[in-house]
């Protein structure tokens, strides 16, 4: 079943959206989702080590053993984590104490490596260039939706600038890591709602049609 | 006093800093690996061990090879002072990490293969489970909350990696009963799952964050 180039975009963001579908890298999703500039950075920073992954595991995979498949993709991710942690460092150094030992962490954040191994590894350079856009971009979306619900409801701003008024009176609990696993439960609850809804109107227009 | 740092470890790293609760390191195993009782354990067991292991080998590489006050490797250098690769760390680490879950996992194949079987996917992994690389860069950054704010020392390490995987194990442990006697019982159908595991995590969360007022 070939994909457009499109569909390989979009899958990452909706039908296969890598947080929410997939359930990888719940890791940084809880940890850093506490400010929408935190969410923000932590996405484009394993966007970027992504697209970098999947464009190099694409080109070597002709030459690569397939036992050691693995170590060779994690060296390459790595390095390209390395990268990312000095130019963070070096440039963004707020953002780098935000994130604190989520940023080398993003070496075994499962979205990356486990796109290497289930499409880069087996597909050209173009698709694993947008199927990596794709999923970063749906991991990104995803961690600004939880980063803002919870900065908004937790801390009454957003992006630092305060948006709920003098009288609101913000969930700290929001902030704090058990805020976390609340938002993201009750999300994934609404999204398995949504699922349901969808799948029994399938039915219904099924059995209309016959 | 030496002791007193070792206890202080322990308690934070299994109750007031949790590794999966306070630290959110090894979400992915404690969400996936938590419907029954008997692969918790055997998952929770695994990660201690892969922890300790870990967290020796890459305080002794880090210390002896890529830290230039400590490293061996001033013969490389012309000056006699050995370079700083201090920024290899992740991929020494992850490097070192993934070779010891491989040979954890022949090992396995060759002499229990019982066990091997048992743990099947959940072995390699153990590879991706941020508490283990987690824990080799937290044995590097220090431990503010207790006082130590740089690197570890080697005893220091090995108990912190011990410490964090009983406090994974622990924490496994206990979603599993609960997911277990959840079984039994009747939630709404769009709870069921992952997103009632979430509320239950966070729950766990709270009740763990009383734990916080602890002073020693």
């Amino acid at each position: 079943m070939q994909r457009t180039i499109v569909q390989e975009f979009t899958k990452g963001i909706g039908s296969e959206n890598p947080i929410f579908r997939l359930v990888l890298g719940l890791c940084p999703a809880l940890a850093v989702t506490t400010s929408l500039e935190n969410g923000l950075g932590m996405g484009l920073a394993a966007t970027f080590v992504l697209l970098c992954s999947n464009t190099i595991v694409s080109l070597i995979k002709g030459i690569v053993p397939p036992k050691i498949r693995i170590p060779i993709y994690i060296v390459v991710i790595a390095t390209f984590v390395s990268i990312t942690e000095m130019v963070m460092a070096a440039y963004a150094p707020d953002l780098h104490k935000a994130l604190g030992i989520f940023v080398p962490l993003i070496v075994v954040n499962c979205i990356i490596l486990g796109r290497a191994e289930a499409f880069a590894g087996k597909n050209g350079v173009f698709r694993s260039v947008v199927d990596g856009l794709g999923m970063g971009t749906g991991f990104t979306i995803s961690l600004c939706v939880l980063a803002g619900i919870r900065e908004i409801l937790g801390d009454g701003k957003l992006w630092g600038y305060p948006v709920m008024g003098q009288s609101f009176e913000p969930v700290l609990l929001l902030i704090l890591p058990a805020g976390g696993f609340f938002v993201m439960g009750l999300l994934m609850a609404a999204l398995k709602m949504k699922d349901m809804r969808t799948a029994a109107m399938k039915r219904t227009q099924a059995i209309a049609e016959k | 006093m030496d002791i007193k740092i070792i206890f202080l470890i322990i308690i934070y790293s299994i109750l007031i800093q949790n590794f999966v609760l306070s630290r959110f390191l090894g979400l992915c195993p404690f969400f996936g690996c938590s419907q029954k009782l008997s692969s918790a354990v055997g998952m929770g067991l695994a990660v201690i061990f892969v922890m300790v292991l870990a967290s020796s080998i890459t305080w002794i590489l880090y210390t002896y090879l890529l830290d230039p006050a400590t490293s061996v490797m001033g013969f490389l250098a012309t000056d006699g002072v050995a370079p700083d690769l201090t920024f290899l760390r992740t991929i020494a680490f992850i490097l070192v990490i993934a070779s010891l879950v491989q040979f954890i996992e022949m090992f396995l194949q060759k002499k229990v293969p019982p066990l091997y079987r048992a743990l099947g996917i959940f072995l390699p992994l153990i590879t991706t489970n941020c508490a283990v690389l987690g824990v080799a860069v937290l044995n590097i950054d220090g431990f503010s909350a207790i006082g130590l704010d740089g690197k570890l020392t080697f005893l220091q390490s090995l108990v912190q990696g011990f410490a964090g995987g009983v406090g994974f194990l622990m924490v496994l442990v206990l979603m599993a009963g609960l997911r277990e006697k959840l079984e039994l019982e009747t939630i709404p159908e769009s709870m069921k799952g992952i997103p009632v595991a979430f509320i239950m995590g966070g729950l766990m969360a709270i009740a763990f964050m009383g734990f916080s007022g602890l002073s020693i």
